[in-house]
C-alpha cells in the first residue's frame, strides 16, 4: 500500500466506523421502533416546550426565590448519581479482572457518557442565561477557581465526559477494524475514569453542603448519601438494561453479573438508611433550627403540608426493598420480581431528588417563609424532553456497540475474525 | 422608643405576584399534582408581556466582556451601547453612569429597630429608584413583623410540659409548659402584613436588605465572578455577566437576592432614566439583583433612597472609615448588634436600638 492510500483508508475508516455504527443502530424490531417512537412523541412536545421556556424565562417554572430549585436541577443531581455508578461495571472488569464482566465495561462507560450529557442539558435548563455559558469557557470567560463550587463542576463534568466518550469511540473504533488496542493508552484512561466517577458525585454533593445558609444540605454526609444513592439507583438502572440486552440482544450477559449488581443496590439501599438515621438523630435530638426542614417534611408546617406524604413513602419504598433484595429468591427473579424491585428503587431515587432533597430544603427560607414547591406542565415536559433525548441516546449507543461487540458490525476489509479480546 | 410613635399612614405597594403564589400556598393543602393547572395558567399568559417590553439586544451586547476587565475604551462603548438601548427601550433619555469608586471609603449602614413603624416607605422609594420590575414585583427590601415583647407566659402552664406522665410511669417534668411557645424576636415573623395603620400595637418591625458583608457568600459562590466586592465594600453584579445560576442565592443567609425569573416589566413612566453600570439600570431576564446602597447615589455623595425616605429617621448610612460619620457615632454610642453573626459574613449593616 502506498502511503497516499494508507492517508486515505485512515481518514475514512472512522467515517465508515461511524456510518456503520448507527446504520446497524437505527435497524430494529417492531418494538424497537415503537419504543424510539414513543420518546420521539415527548421530544415533539419538548421543542415547544423548551422554546417557550428559551423566550420565557424561568418563570414558566414553578421556582421563586423562596424556592430556588427548579425539577432540572434535580434530575441533574439524578444523572450524577447514574453517571458515577458508571463506574460499578467498570471497576469489576477492569481492576477485579471479572472475565464476564470485560465486555460489558464499555456498556457502563455508555451509560456514563449518555447519563453525563443528560445532566449538562438539565443544567443549561436551569441556567437563566444558557446562552452566556462562554463566561464559563476558560479563554474566553472568567472561572471562579478556587472558590465556587459550581466551577469544579463544570471541570469535573467535561472532563468525565470526555473521558468517557473517548474510551468508548477508541475501545468500540478497535474492534470494529478488528485490531487490539493499544492498552498502555487505554488502561490508564479507564483507571483515570474509575476514580472520575466518584469525584464528579462528591463535587456535585458539595455544590449543595457548601451552602451554609441551606441549613439541611449543610451536612457531611451528603456525599456519602449521594455515593449510595448512586450505587443504589445505578444498579438498578443495569440490571434493567442488562437484562433487556440480555433478552432482545445476541450479547451474552451471565447470570453472575446480574447477582453482583443485586447484591450492590441491596448494601447501597443499606448504606442510605445507615446514612439517613444518623442524619435524622443529628437533626432530631437537638431540635434546633437545623431539624426545621426536616420536620416539614415529616410534619407540615401550619397545615402545609403537601410534602409529608412524599417523604414517608421516598422513606418506606428506601427501606422495603432492602429487605426484600435481602432475599436471594427475589435476587434470581430475573424476569419479574427482580427487574420491577430495579424500577421501585431506580423511581424512588429520582424522585426523591426534588421531593425530599430539593423542595423541602428551602423551607424555612433564610427569613423564615414556608413555601411548597408546584412544578409546572411546561417545566415538566421539557424534563420528559431531556430524558426523552437521553434515552434516545441511551439506546442507539447501545445499540451500535453491541453490533460491534458481538461482531455484526465491522470494518469489511478486516480479515481475521474479531474475538481476539474476549 | 413611644415618642417615635407616630402614626403613619400605611403605604400601599403591590405584592409580587411569585410571592403571592406562596401565600397562597400557605393557605391551601393541595399536592403537587393538583396546583400544576395554576402554574400553567399562569405561562400561558407570560409570553405576550415579554414581546411587549423587550427590545432586541445588539450583538456588541451581547459577546461583550466582564465590565472590570474591559478597557476605558470597551467601557465607553459598552455604557453607550446600554444608554442607546435603554433610550429607545424607554422613550425617554437614559444616563448610563460608569462613575468609579470615591477613594478612602467604606459605605457603611445603621437601622434603628427601635425607630422603624414598619411603613414599608424604603420598600417603595427603593423600587422607585432603583427602577425594579413591577410584574413580577421585585423588592430589595423585606421588612419582617414580629409579636413585640413577651405575652405567652401563662399561670396555667406553669404544671404542664413534656413529656406527660404516661404508662411507663411519672418521672417528672422535663420541659416546661412555655417551652414550645416563642416570645418576641425569636418568634416567626410576619411577611404580607397588611394593616390599616402602621405602627400597630404590640408589634416589632424588622426590615432587611443586602447586608453586604465584608466576606460574602455569594461573591464566593459566583461561578464567574459576576458578583463581587466593589473598592467602597458595596457588593455589586455585572448584570450583563451573570450567567443565571443562582448559586449566590443559595448561599445568602440573608435572602437578600432577588432573580428575575421572567422578562422585568418596567412601565415607560416609572423609569428612573438615570442610572449606573452596576447600579440601578434596568435589568433583564436571567439574572440576579439586590440592594447596591443606591451605588448610583452613594458613588455621587448622595444618601441612598431609602435613607431619604425614611420617615421616622430610623436609616443611616455613612463612611466607615471616617470617625466623624454619622454611622461610625451610631456604632460608638448605640446598643448595635449585627443580622445572623454566626454565619461569620462579616456585614456592613448594622441595627441598633436607643
Amino acid at each position: 500500500m502506498t502511503m497516499k492510500k494508507q492517508i486515505a483508508s485512515a481518514s475514512q475508516k472512522p467515517i465508515a466506523f461511524a456510518r456503520d455504527f448507527f446504520s446497524y443502530a437505527i435497524k430494529g424490531g417492531n418494538l424497537y421502533y415503537g419504543w424510539l417512537l414513543f420518546l420521539s412523541f415527548f421530544v415533539l412536545v419538548g421543542l415547544y416546550t423548551a422554546f417557550v421556556q428559551m423566550t420565557t424565562g424561568l418563570i414558566v417554572t414553578g421556582a421563586t426565590d423562596q424556592i430556588v430549585w427548579e425539577l432540572f436541577i434535580s434530575n441533574f443531581i439524578f444523572t450524577a448519581h447514574i453517571a458515577a455508578a458508571a463506574v460499578l461495571v467498570v471497576i469489576p472488569a477492569y481492576i477485579y479482572k471479572r472475565k464476564d464482566m470485560k465486555d460489558l465495561a464499555v456498556l457502563g462507560e455508555i451509560i456514563a457518557l449518555t447519563f453525563v450529557t443528560i445532566g449538562l442539558n438539565f443544567i443549561m435548563f436551569h441556567m437563566g442565561r444558557p446562552e452566556r455559558s462562554w463566561h464559563t469557557f476558560p479563554g474566553l470567560g472568567i472561572f471562579n477557581f478556587p472558590n465556587s463550587m459550581l466551577t469544579y463542576d463544570i471541570i469535573v463534568l467535561n472532563v468525565y465526559l470526555g473521558i468517557n466518550a473517548l474510551a468508548v469511540s477508541y475501545l468500540l473504533y478497535m474492534r470494529y477494524i478488528g485490531k487490539p488496542m493499544n492498552t498502555k493508552l487505554y488502561t490508564p484512561l479507564i483507571y483515570v475514569a474509575v476514580a472520575w466517577g466518584p469525584l464528579i458525585h462528591i463535587v456535585t454533593a458539595f455544590i449543595l453542603s457548601s451552602n451554609a445558609a441551606i441549613s439541611m444540605w449543610h451536612t457531611a454526609v451528603l456525599p456519602f448519601a449521594f455515593l449510595s444513592m448512586a450505587g443504589a439507583s445505578g444498579s438498578a438502572l443495569i440490571i434493567i438494561f442488562f437484562l433487556l440486552i440480555r433478552k432482545f440482544s445476541k450479547m451474552d450477559i451471565a447470570d453472575s453479573v446480574i447477582d453482583f449488581f443485586s447484591q450492590v443496590m441491596a448494601w447501597s439501599l443499606g448504606i442510605i438508611i445507615l446514612v439517613f438515621a444518623a442524619e435524622f438523630f443529628n437533626e432530631l435530638y437537638p431540635a434546633t433550627h437545623h431539624a426545621a426542614s426536616l420536620e416539614f417534611m415529616m410534619h407540615g408546617h401550619q397545615g402545609l403540608d403537601a410534602y409529608v406524604p412524599w417523604f414517608w413513602a421516598t422513606m418506606a419504598l428506601i427501606v422495603i426493598p432492602f429487605f426484600l433484595l435481602l432475599s436471594s429468591k427475589i435476587r434470581k427473579s430475573y424476569s419479574s420480581l427482580l427487574p420491577l424491585v430495579s424500577f421501585v428503587v431506580f423511581m424512588v431515587i429520582l424522585i426523591e431528588k426534588p421531593a425530599v432533597l430539593v423542595f423541602p430544603a428551602f423551607s424555612p427560607t433564610p427569613l423564615g417563609e414556608y413555601a411548597v414547591y408546584h412544578p409546572s406542565f411546561i417545566e415538566i415536559f421539557n424534563v420528559l424532553f431531556i430524558w426523552a433525548v437521553g434515552f434516545i441516546t441511551l439506546t442507539l449507543l447501545t445499540k451500535g456497540a453491541i453490533g460491534v461487540l458481538t461482531g455484526e458490525v465491522r470494518d469489511s476489509n478486516t480479515v481475521e475474525a474479531s474475538g481476539g479480546a474476549k | 422608643m413611644s415618642e417615635d410613635k407616630r402614626k403613619s399612614k400605611m403605604v400601599e405597594e403591590q405584592d409580587d405576584g411569585k410571592e403571592q403564589d406562596n401565600g397562597k400556598v400557605k393557605e391551601s393543602r393541595r399536592d403537587f399534582l393538583k396546583k400544576m393547572g395554576v402554574a400553567a395558567a399562569a405561562t400561558v399568559a407570560a409570553p405576550a408581556v415579554t414581546a411587549a417590553t423587550a427590545e432586541a439586544v445588539s450583538l456588541g451586547e451581547t459577546f461583550q466582556s466582564h465590565f472590570e476587565l474591559m478597557s476605558d475604551a470597551q467601557k465607553e462603548k459598552a455604557v453607550a451601547r446600554l444608554e442607546k438601548r435603554y433610550t429607545e427601550q424607554f422613550g425617554k433619555q437614559t444616563t448610563v453612569a460608569n462613575t468609579p469608586a470615591p477613594d478612602g471609603v467604606l459605605f457603611g449602614y445603621a437601622l434603628n429597630i427601635s425607630k422603624c413603624i414598619g411603613c414599608r416607605r424604603c420598600v417603595e422609594a427603593c423600587v422607585r429608584e432603583n427602577n425594579q420590575s413591577r410584574d413580577p414585583a421585585i423588592q430589595w427590601i423585606r421588612v419582617l413583623k414580629m409579636e413585640k415583647g413577651n405575652h405567652t407566659f401563662e399561670l396555667e402552664n406553669l404544671d404542664k410540659g413534656s413529656p406527660d406522665s404516661n404508662a411507663l410511669g411519672d418521672y417528672g417534668i422535663q420541659s416546661g409548659g412555655h417551652a414550645d411557645k416563642h416570645v418576641g424576636l425569636s418568634g416567626s415573623a410576619e411577611h404580607y402584613y397588611e394593616p390599616e395603620q402602621v405602627p400597630e400595637d404590640d408589634a416589632i418591625y424588622f426590615p432587611v436588605q443586602c447586608q453586604q458583608c465584608e466576606d460574602p457568600a455569594c461573591v464566593k459562590a459566583c461561578p464567574v465572578r459576576a458578583t463581587f466586592r466593589d473598592p467602597n465594600g458595596i457588593v455589586v453584579i455585572d448584570y450583563n455577566w451573570c450567567i443565571g445560576c443562582r448559586m449566590c442565592q443559595l448561599a445568602c443567609p440573608y435572602w437578600a437576592r432577588r432573580f428575575n425569573w421572567g422578562e422585568p416589566v418596567l412601565p415607560n413612566e416609572d423609569m428612573n432614566p438615570k442610572t449606573h453600570y452596576f447600579g440601578n439600570r434596568p435589568r433583564m431576564r436571567g439574572v440576579m439583583e439586590k440592594c447596591t446602597f443606591c451605588l448610583q447615589r452613594v458613588r455621587e455623595g448622595r444618601y441612598p433612597a431609602c435613607v431619604e425616605a425614611c420617615p421616622v429617621g430610623a436609616r443611616k448610612f455613612g463612611n466607615l472609615l471616617d470617625p466623624e460619620s454619622e454611622v461610625r457615632k451610631v456604632l460608638a454610642t448605640k446598643k448595635v448588634f449585627r443580622f445572623k453573626e454566626a454565619y461569620n459574613t462579616d456585614p456592613k449593616f448594622f441595627y441598633y436600638m436607643d
